[in-house]
C-alpha cells in the first residue's frame, strides 16, 4: 500500500495522536476507564498501522525485533519488581505502600502506574510481534 | 436517560447484534465476514457503554474491533478469501449446537432478573469494594488517614484510586493480574518460536 499517497499521509499524521492516546490510556486508567491493557492495544495499533501502510520492512526499521522482544520481557518484570519493592520493604508482595507519595493526592500512584505500565509495555510489545509474525507468515505464503 | 430509553437502546443494540451474526454465518466472503465481525465488535462495545461498563467498552472497541480485525485479515492473506464450499446442514453439528443452545437457555431460567438488586453480583462482595472505595472518592483524598470517620473499618485495597475497575484489577487482584500479563507474555513467546525466526532458504528450519 506503499504508492497510496492517501494513506501514506494519514498514517503518518495520526501515529503520533494515536501514540499520545495510548500513554493517555495508561496513564489516565486510575482516574477513568483504561488501563494497561487497552492503552497497550491502542500503541501497539499505531505501529500496526505504520506496518499495515508502509510494509513490514519499514516497521523493522522503527522497532526492530530485538527491541519488541526484550521489551514484552521488561513489562513483566518491571510488574515483578514493583512487588519486589513491596517485599523489600518489610510489607507482602505487591503491596503499594511503600511507593506512596506522600503528601500527594493520589496515595497509589507509584505503584499502580508502574504496574500499569508494566502491563502496556508487554502488550503493546506481544501484539506487535503477533501482527509481525502473522504478516511474515503471509507474505512467505505468497 | 430514563429506563424506558436504556431498555429501547439495549433492545435496538441487541438487535443490531443477532443481525450481524446472521450475516456473518450467511456470508461466504471471508474478508466481509471479518468486516461485519469488527462491526459486531463496535456494536457490541456500545451495548457495555449502555451497561455503564467503560472500561470493558474500551476493551471491546480496541481489541475486538481493532486488532483482532487486522489479525483475522492477516490470516486471510494466508488462507484466502473464500470459503470452501460445504454441504448448506451440516447435521450432526447442528444437534450439537441446539442441545448446546438448549442448555445454556435452561441455565437462564436459574438467573436473576435483569437488574435485580438481589443479584449475586450486586449482593456478595461488591457492596464492601464500594463502601471501602466510594467514601474516599467524594472526600478527594484517597489513602491519607486524617477524614477518619470515612475510613470503612476493614481494607481490601490498601489504597484506592478514583477508577473503582482499576482499584479492583491492580489492587485487589494484582497477582491476576501478574499473571495474566505473564499469559501473554508468553503467548508472545510462543509465537515467535512456533512461526517465527525463519533463516530463508533452510525448509522453515529455524
Amino acid at each position: 500500500m506503499r504508492d497510496q499517497v492517501i494513506l501514506r499521509v494519514v498514517s503518518k499524521i495520526t501515529a503520533p495522536f494515536i501514540l499520545v492516546f495510548g500513554f493517555y490510556v495508561i496513564a489516565h486508567g486510575e482516574l477513568g476507564p483504561g488501563g494497561g491493557f487497552q492503552g497497550g492495544v491502542v500503541l501497539a495499533s499505531a505501529f500496526i498501522l505504520y506496518g499495515l501502510v508502509f510494509g513490514l520492512a519499514e516497521l523493522d526499521a522503527i522497532v526492530p525485533r530485538r527491541v519488541t522482544d526484550g521489551l514484552a520481557g521488561a513489562g513483566v518484570l518491571l510488574y515483578v519488581v514493583v512487588g519486589l519493592v513491596g517485599i523489600v520493604s518489610g510489607y507482602r508482595f505487591l503491596d503499594y505502600t511503600p511507593l506512596r507519595v506522600t503528601g500527594s493526592e493520589s496515595a497509589e500512584s507509584w505503584g499502580m502506574t508502574l504496574v500499569e505500565y508494566g502491563v502496556g509495555i508487554t502488550v503493546a510489545s506481544v501484539m506487535i510481534t503477533v501482527y509481525r509474525e502473522v504478516s511474515q507468515a503471509g507474505a512467505a505464503e505468497k | 436517560m430514563t429506563i424506558i430509553e436504556f431498555l429501547l437502546l439495549d433492545v435496538i443494540l441487541l438487535c443490531l447484534l443477532i443481525v450481524t451474526s446472521v450475516t456473518i454465518f450467511v456470508l461466504h466472503n471471508l474478508l466481509a465476514a471479518t468486516m461485519v465481525l469488527s462491526l459486531y465488535s463496535l456494536v457490541m462495545s456500545l451495548v457495555w457503554l449502555n451497561l455503564d461498563a467503560a472500561d470493558v467498552a474500551l476493551t471491546e472497541a480496541a481489541v475486538g474491533a481493532g486488532i483482532a480485525t487486522v489479525l483475522l485479515i492477516g490470516a486471510l492473506v494466508v488462507v484466502g478469501a473464500e470459503e470452501r464450499k460445504h454441504p448448506l446442514i451440516h447435521w450432526p453439528a447442528l444437534v450439537l449446537i441446539a442441545l448446546t443452545t438448549a442448555a445454556l437457555v435452561y441455565g437462564t431460567f436459574d438467573l436473576p432478573p435483569f437488574g435485580a438488586a438481589s443479584a449475586p453480583a450486586q449482593a456478595h462482595v461488591a457492596p464492601e469494594y464500594i463502601s471501602q472505595s466510594v467514601p474516599k472518592l467524594h472526600s478527594g483524598d484517597y489513602g491519607s488517614a486524617k477524614n477518619a470517620e470515612d475510613q470503612p473499618t476493614s481494607d481490601n485495597f490498601h489504597g484506592h484510586v478514583p477508577n473503582l475497575v482499576t482499584s479492583v484489577i491492580v489492587n485487589y487482584c494484582a497477582y491476576d493480574t501478574l499473571f495474566e500479563v505473564a499469559v501473554i507474555f508468553a503467548a508472545g513467546v510462543s509465537l515467535v518460536l512456533l512461526l517465527g525466526r525463519r533463516v530463508a532458504g533452510n525448509g522453515g528450519e529455524p
